[in-house]
């Protein structure tokens, strides 16, 4: 299980950057190093113009996985706290649909975290886009390179 | 009874969120896919996709893995978010 420096949240809501930095360096004295991604919504892919996406998840599986990653994560890297949010339903171009924070004692710790946390949730976590673009409605297919990103850190 | 869902794409391409199978009809996650496409000839196509990923409750699995009654089967495309 994860532990309790541990906060996952999947919302509809948007978050704000400062407020979750606090969360990890509030009452934190002893890691020196703070690292944060956020995922925005892009205004174009595979070459479309895109006005709006809709994000689908499978609630219960979501949480699940994510856990299995930090877990992961914790085992191979000495870790401080992490922080993940992910954004369901309709989100617009600039809109921010992801966020991961990771602090340690260390940057090379909280960088290689940050990263394989999000690696792993691009191809692991239950999550579906569907893209507004101008010739309709159109569910993303997953990119190889996506897979690839993932299988580096089994090498 | 075994609970099956389905997500994104495979549940709109079957217009199905997700329906109970008898639990004494299957003992593995490849025996419900291969109960589902005998349905009829749509979703015989849609389940012929060989990307698509399956979970028993909330892990994701391969073809062999075993199920029994109370189980919750998800079946869906590949993952997309991040």
């Amino acid at each position: 299980m994860s532990t309790a420096k541990d906060y996952i949240s999947i919302q509809a809501e948007d978050f704000d950057l400062s407020n979750e930095v606090s969360l990890l360096e509030q009452n934190n004295m002893h890691d020196g190093a703070v690292v944060t991604f956020t995922g925005r919504v892009r205004n174009k892919n595979d070459g479309l113009q895109v006005s709006a996406l809709t994000l689908e998840h499978y609630p219960g599986m979501t949480e699940k996985s994510l856990e299995k990653i930090l877990n992961t994560a914790r085992q191979r890297w000495k870790i401080g706290r992490i922080r993940v949010i992910h954004r369901i339903g309709k989100l617009n171009i600039g809109e921010q649909i992801v966020f991961v924070g990771v602090s340690s004692m260390h940057r090379q710790d909280a960088f290689a975290a940050a990263e394989f946390i999000m690696d792993f949730l691009k191809v692991q976590a239950p999550f579906w886009k569907k893209e507004l673009t101008e010739q309709g409605e159109k569910w993303l297919d997953a990119k190889q390179s996506d897979q690839h990103k993932a299988q580096h850190w089994e090498s | 009874m075994i609970k099956v869902v389905f997500f994104a794409a495979l549940r709109e391409q079957l217009n199905c969120a997700e329906l109970t199978i008898a639990a004494n009809e299957v003992s593995t996650v490849a025996d419900i896919k291969k109960q589902l496409a005998n349905k009829n000839e749509h979703w015989q196509q849609v389940f012929s996709n060989g990307a698509l990923l399956s979970a028993v409750n909330h892990d994701m699995v391969n073809a062999e893995t075993q199920v029994k009654a109370g189980d919750e089967i998800a079946f869906f495309p590949p993952v997309t978010g991040g």
